[in-house]
């Protein structure tokens, strides 16, 4: 059972890691694009948007908590 | 530059990283510990990555090409942004730089403050942390040599590749005899989170129905579209941060 919880937990870490939003946007993404395709819509666009708004939010969402907690810290 | 090179250069720096994390954790056991038990958790290691190679390889190739653009397209994105987002977050001061230094020394104590060596002459610490560190390591280098290699059919110049990289940084760590703190390991996973998100993005399009403006060459404007975003984000974190210092030390 132990080693099927470390097998688990290795490709949850290397699949979805530390923010598990990111996966599930990028999840979206794929098959909105993937609709696009199939409705002869050129999506080729939307997986850089995606990736360019996916990224931003979790690295400022990251950011913000990193600073709040300093402030908590320094307070 | 055409998508040999991309590709070879591609592999060959993703596959460097993870080669320096196992080898720091193989030279710090090895040095504390000794060397019998942890090469030998290094071969047993290299002989169940090998077998996953051999089995995973071929499979592959009975795959419609479509759908494993698709897989691996996903699957590679999902692990590169990983790596850019981290390497944004240390870029920008929000994270603490990954130091193979420190990841060497904490190793090094560990396994000096772990169980006695067995009257046996076996140090299963010695060889399960070695066979743990590389077999984990390794996995991840045969997954982008699998995922790069099958999606372009050329699992051979991955696999030269990542053969390339962990030679290179075997040697490196036998040249400077310690950590391999001198590989800017952080620049060098930025570099690899812009390569592995683009290639994700890529693949994973055409998986999904793609068609790409200009073919294969769209590739090189996708990776600069990724190299850009990154560098604004982390332009703007890092700027961010120093307008916060202050105010934060003053509250």
């Amino acid at each position: 059972m132990r080693y099927v919880r470390s097998f688990g937990r290795f490709w949850w870490n290397f699949i979805v890691g530390d923010d598990w939003r990111v996966a599930a946007g990028l999840a979206v993404a794929f098959a909105l694009t993937w609709l696009l395709e199939h409705e002869d819509v050129s999506a080729w666009w939307l997986l850089p948007l995606a990736v360019a708004l996916l990224l931003s939010e979790s690295v400022w969402r990251e950011a913000r908590g990193n600073s709040d907690a300093r402030s908590k810290r320094h307070s | 530059m055409n998508s040999s090179v991309i590709l070879f250069v591609a592999a060959f720096l993703a596959s460097a990283v993870e080669a320096v994390e196992a080898l720091t954790i193989v030279l710090a056991v090895g040095v504390v510990r000794g060397w019998r038990s942890t090469l030998i958790g290094v071969a047993a290691a290299s002989l169940v990555l090998a077998a996953v190679i051999a089995g995973l390889g071929p499979a592959l190739q009975h795959i419609p090409i479509g759908t494993l653009r698709f897989v691996v397209g996903a699957l590679l994105l999902a692990f590169g942004l990983q790596w850019l987002r981290k390497a944004i977050l240390r870029a920008s001061g929000y994270k603490p730089l990954h130091d193979e230094a420190e990841a060497f020394s904490r190793e090094r104590e560990q396994a000096s403050s772990a169980a006695p060596i067995a009257s046996t002459g076996m140090d299963w610490y010695s060889f399960t942390v070695a066979f743990k560190g590389v077999l984990l390591e390794g996995l991840e280098v045969a997954f982008i040599v699998v995922t790069f290699g099958a999606t372009q059919g050329r699992l051979g110049l991955a696999a030269a590749a990542a053969a390339a990289a962990v030679v290179a940084v075997v040697v490196a760590g036998l040249v400077v005899r310690g950590p391999l703190e001198r590989v800017p390991e952080n620049t060098l996973k930025f570099v690899v989170g812009i390569l592995l998100t683009s290639f994700g993005i890529f693949w994973g399009g055409e998986g999904a129905g793609v068609g790409w403006p200009g073919g294969d060459l769209a590739i090189l404007g996708v990776i600069a579209y990724v190299g850009l975003v990154s560098y604004i984000l982390m332009r703007a974190l890092r700027r961010r941060r120093l307008a916060l210092q202050p105010a934060a030390a003053q509250a």
